[in-house]
């Protein structure tokens, strides 16, 4: 049982650096996500060409739908790239806790989007000519959990899809339906901030359970998923 | 082998008692005032949406052993919790007052004791590889029964309600339910791994996690479904009640056969990979 512990060791900060340092020098995920995203941020503007009262009511749909299939980019090439030359393997036979790896991969795959995210908020801003009604600070914590879940069972099913045939679209089908009550929360959330008529707590603290509920599955099960050759 | 001689005589059985259950649900039944005959579908919905839930949760007490047996600490934590479960469900069924609208005590004290009662017969019956054969069984089942429940289902509301679908809180956690199962199943096949179940049951549990998140996210919606029949807020005419059960019954056993033929088939073929792998071991290696 020493290779389940949840804590983050030395080995997150060198995946992570590693990934990081990848990322920074072929910018592969970053330009296909943001290229992704922009199409569909230009497609979506131009055949509803929505006013500003619309663009209220839509923004926070298309907004996460956006992100949702940018992230499966992301998530997609987490393990791919681990594949090769057979580190994985080399992963799963050294000590390392299994968690680490996958916190790292996590965190990796929470700052390509969040990064994204960041890239993407003016245009969506100009395109949909959005301004707040309600409280738009709140966007911030909204954007953050939203993230992260769905990064966090994201890199989980990328990590079990690796094992199936045509992994890439198996990714999506295991994704999508677990992330409905998360989606459902980000984009009423962002809805409710946008329109400024209701209140987005309760959306807010459904999105901190189903991160808390979800992240403690993800690291008690991952040590599995690994080893599940 | 006794068990194959029972088969035919319980399919017997089924047999008879879904044909009894046909005739109650379209003759016998009293017609309900206001919606007429359309009520009738009523009788096949609620018993397949019971059906579909009570698999869909076997599957998910498989998954869970399957994953917690390879681990005694992890078995044992999981004994207790199931224990505890049922402990906490029977004192708090007399304890909370009032409970939230629609649970009676005993209908809740029965759940929790029903629960463990299911994981131990699981747990006693099925060894750790039959138990993998048995999620996948009352997965595939339960996938044909709740598609049975969202298909009757819009047919009812069409002239009940005027639509077809609306999105309230027990349609979309049904259909959510529906699309993590069709996603389990398709993990399965898709699976090039040696170890697929332990894939599959990680799933299993994630989507068991999931559906009360979608159901309380909706939740806070009005909901427009009628009120549960039994243990709910909802009311129904005695001999309704009656012909529902008995239609419950016939439903129940039809997917017992189902599971039973298609479980012996699933064990068959697992031999028959085995024996097939042995003997690739076993036989000389041809000469180059």
């Amino acid at each position: 049982m020493s290779k389940t512990s949840a804590i983050p060791s030395g080995v997150t900060g060198a995946t992570l650096a590693k990934d990081l340092r990848l990322e920074w020098r072929s910018k592969d995920a970053i330009n296909s996500m943001l290229f992704f995203s922009l199409l569909v941020v230009v497609v979506f503007s131009f055949s509803f060409d929505p006013n500003a009262e619309e663009s209220r009511q839509i923004a926070g749909g298309l907004v996460w739908v956006a992100f949702l299939f940018a992230a499966v980019v992301a998530l997609n090439q987490t393990w791919a790239r681990e594949l090769r030359n057979q580190v994985l393997d080399a992963y799963r036979v050294s000590p390392a806790p299994a968690n680490s790896l996958f916190l790292a991969k996590a965190l990796g795959n929470f700052i390509f989007v969040a990064v994204l995210e960041i890239l993407m908020t003016p245009l969506f801003i100009m395109f949909y000519k959005l301004r707040a009604l309600g409280p738009a600070w709140q966007l911030l914590p909204i954007a953050a959990l939203g993230t992260w879940a769905l990064v966090v069972n994201g890199t989980f099913f990328a990590a079990m899809s690796l094992r199936t045939r045509s992994r890439e679209i198996m990714l999506p089908l295991l994704l999508f339906p677990i992330s409905i009550p998360a989606l459902l929360a980000m984009v009423n959330a962002t809805t409710a901030i946008l329109t400024g008529e209701l209140s987005a707590k309760f959306w807010i603290v459904l999105l901190s359970t189903y991160n808390v509920v979800f992240t403690i599955v993800c690291l008690l099960l991952f040590e599995l998923v690994l080893n599940a050759e | 082998m006794t068990m194959r001689r029972l088969f035919p005589i319980f399919g017997l059985l089924t047999a008879v008692l879904l044909s009894y259950a046909l005739y109650e649900a379209l003759v016998a039944a009293p017609t309900e005032q206001t919606m007429g005959n359309v009520q009738r579908i009523f009788y096949y919905h609620v018993p397949s949406a019971w059906t579909a839930f009570l698999l869909f949760f076997i599957n998910f007490v498989c998954s869970i052993q399957y994953l917690v047996r390879s681990n005694p600490v992890a078995d044992k934590v999981t004994n207790w919790t199931v224990i505890a479960i049922a402990i906490a469900a029977c004192v708090a069924a007399f304890v909370i007052h009032p409970l939230p609208q629609g649970m009676e005590p005993s209908s809740v004290a029965t759940t929790g004791l029903a629960i463990a009662g299911l994981y131990f017969l699981i747990k006693k019956y099925f060894s750790r590889e039959r138990v993998d054969a048995l999620a996948v069984v009352s997965a595939e089942v339960g996938v044909v029964f709740c598609t049975v429940v969202l298909v009757t289902g819009p047919l009812w509301a069409r002239p009940v309600w005027g639509i077809w679908w609306t999105w309230d809180v027990r349609l979309t956690s049904t259909l959510v339910l529906w699309l993590i199962y069709i996603s389990y199943l398709m993990l399965r096949r898709f699976s090039t791994s040696g170890q697929t179940p332990v894939l599959a049951a990680a799933l299993a549990v994630f989507g068991a996690l999931d559906v009360p998140l979608v159901y309380f996210s909706i939740w806070i919606f009005r909901t427009q479904h009628p009120q549960p029949v039994i243990g709910g807020g909802g009311s129904i005419d005695p001999r309704m009640l009656q012909v529902l059960l008995i239609n419950w019954l016939a439903f129940l056993c039809f997917a017992g056969l189902v599971c039973w033929s298609r479980y012996r088939l699933e064990i068959l073929r697992r031999e028959l990979e085995e024996t097939q792998a042995l003997e690739a071991l076993l036989e000389p290696r041809s000469p180059r």
